[in-house]
Order: C-alpha cells, then sequence, then structure tokens
C-alpha cells in the first residue's frame, strides 16, 4: 500500500478550547473521474477518491464514502471536538488501491 | 418491406427502456437504494434542515449543507447521513459516517446532479431512529455529458 501526498487545502481555526466543536473544511484536487462513455468521447476508467477517513486522538471522527455524484475537487466541511492538541490525519483512498494522507495540527488551549 | 408494423411500434418502447437502464448504472434504483438504508425502519420527517440552492445554473458542483438535530452524546449521536439522488446513474451519493466526536451532527459537500430533481436525506442515529428529508432543485445544465 502506498502513500502518496496529494494537494489538499484543510482549514482548521487557529486554535481551541478544550471541549469547544470546531469546524473542518477539507478540499482536494482530484478531477474524480466517473468513466463517462458517450458518443465523440473516449471512455476512461473510473477512478475517484470513494473514502475519505479522519482520525484524531486515537480514534476515527468522520468518514465519508463517496461516489462518482460528488464533484470534482471534492470539499467536504465538519465538526469535531478538540480534545487535545494533536494532529489529524486525512486519508483519501482511490479506485486502484491508491491511498493518499495529509496531516493538519490542531492546537488546544 | 422488411421493417413490420409492430416492429415499428416497439421502438419507442425500447429507446426507453434504454433510457431507463441509463438511469441506474449500478443496477440499483432510488427507491431500492432508500429501502435498503431503511432495513425495514419507518423514518420520521423531522431533524433535518437542508440547505441546497432551488435553482443551480450548473449540475457540476451544487452546493448542499446539511443539520441534523441531535444532542450528539454517547447514548444518543447521528451514526450516518446519506445523499440520495432520485435522477442520477447512481443514487448513492454520498455517506457521513459520524460519532460523538464530531460534537454536531453538520455536513457540507458539493455534488453534481445530471438533471432537475429530488435530493434525499436520509440520517440514522443511535437510538435506531431514522429521519428524512427531500429538496427539490432546478438544474439549468446538467452534469452529464451524455444529456442522461
Amino acid at each position: 500500500m502506498s502513500v502518496a501526498s496529494i494537494v489538499a487545502r484543510i482549514t482548521l481555526p487557529d486554535s481551541a478550547a478544550k471541549g469547544e466543536v470546531v469546524p473542518v473544511r477539507v478540499i482536494v484536487r482530484h478531477p474524480m473521474e466517473r468513466a463517462v462513455d458517450a458518443p465523440g468521447l473516449r471512455p476512461v476508467p473510473r477512478r475517484i477518491l470513494h473514502t475519505l477517513v479522519v482520525t484524531y486522538a486515537g480514534a476515527e471522527v468522520f468518514r465519508m464514502e463517496m461516489s462518482p455524484g460528488i464533484a470534482a475537487n471534492p470539499y467536504v466541511e465538519f465538526t469535531t471536538v478538540a480534545v487535545e492538541t494533536g494532529d489529524m490525519v486525512f486519508e483519501w483512498r482511490e479506485d486502484g488501491g491508491a491511498v493518499y494522507r495529509r496531516e493538519a495540527r490542531l492546537v488546544v488551549a | 418491406m422488411s421493417l413490420h408494423r409492430r416492429t415499428v411500434l416497439a421502438l419507442p418502447l425500447a429507446a426507453s427502456a434504454t433510457q431507463a437502464a441509463a438511469q441506474s448504472v449500478t443496477g440499483e434504483s432510488f427507491a431500492a437504494a432508500e429501502r435498503a438504508i431503511l432495513a425495514g425502519r419507518t423514518p420520521v420527517a423531522e431533524g433535518i434542515v437542508i440547505d441546497m440552492p432551488p435553482l443551480s445554473e450548473n449540475g457540476n458542483a451544487v452546493d448542499l449543507s446539511i443539520r441534523v438535530a441531535s444532542p450528539m452524546t454517547e447514548a444518543d449521536h447521528v451514526t450516518a447521513i446519506h445523499i440520495l439522488s432520485e435522477r442520477n446513474p447512481f443514487p448513492r451519493v454520498a455517506r457521513f459516517g459520524l460519532s460523538p466526536r464530531a460534537g454536531r451532527a453538520e455536513v457540507a459537500t458539493r455534488i453534481r446532479l445530471a438533471t432537475t430533481q429530488t435530493v434525499l436525506v436520509l440520517a440514522e442515529t443511535s437510538t435506531g431512529q431514522v429521519h428524512r428529508a427531500g429538496r427539490e432543485v432546478i438544474v439549468v445544465l446538467g452534469a452529464c455529458v451524455d444529456g442522461g
């Protein structure tokens, strides 16, 4: 299982109070190729990010299962409870088995 | 002439059959997907707020945000939020997995919509209750290049 880097922008507050619910915004660069086959087009195989798993402070805190119905450059916004200062790990799984990982630090004051 | 009257009459039927097949590439219909998620439970039509523009110029990226009323405690929290599309090739657009660590049951994303249709949201809770809400959206230019 190869882990590659991917272009992503992860937005977290600069710092949070313990127990505060913080918003997390994530956008990642990806075509979400959905295997469109139509006259005049060259068919391409489906290649989408099908899962995003977010872990933080020892547990999975968020998961998104995606279909070709998710727009290119998938964007997602969710919330999490600030538990401790630590890295949130974002892991995208792509068709074909590729895994991309990014981290973002959440500072809890 | 080899083209019989009954063959000609059957042509529109054949065409609509292919269209129906194109509606669901996975073979799972919108109704079947909803039934599978509900798994025999009766949903309640409350507790979900969907924020989505009523008219979308471009079906390639439609902003959608979902808020489910839930205390998000260990005993009572939203475990999953589903987005279903009535008239996309794939009825199951996305599924979000949540836990009490989320703090709030709020998600937002951008989806593709093939055409004017209803977007359905189902939210499953740890108590076994399912919330259900639908929103109609008019799509001017669909996301599918083949017009389907």
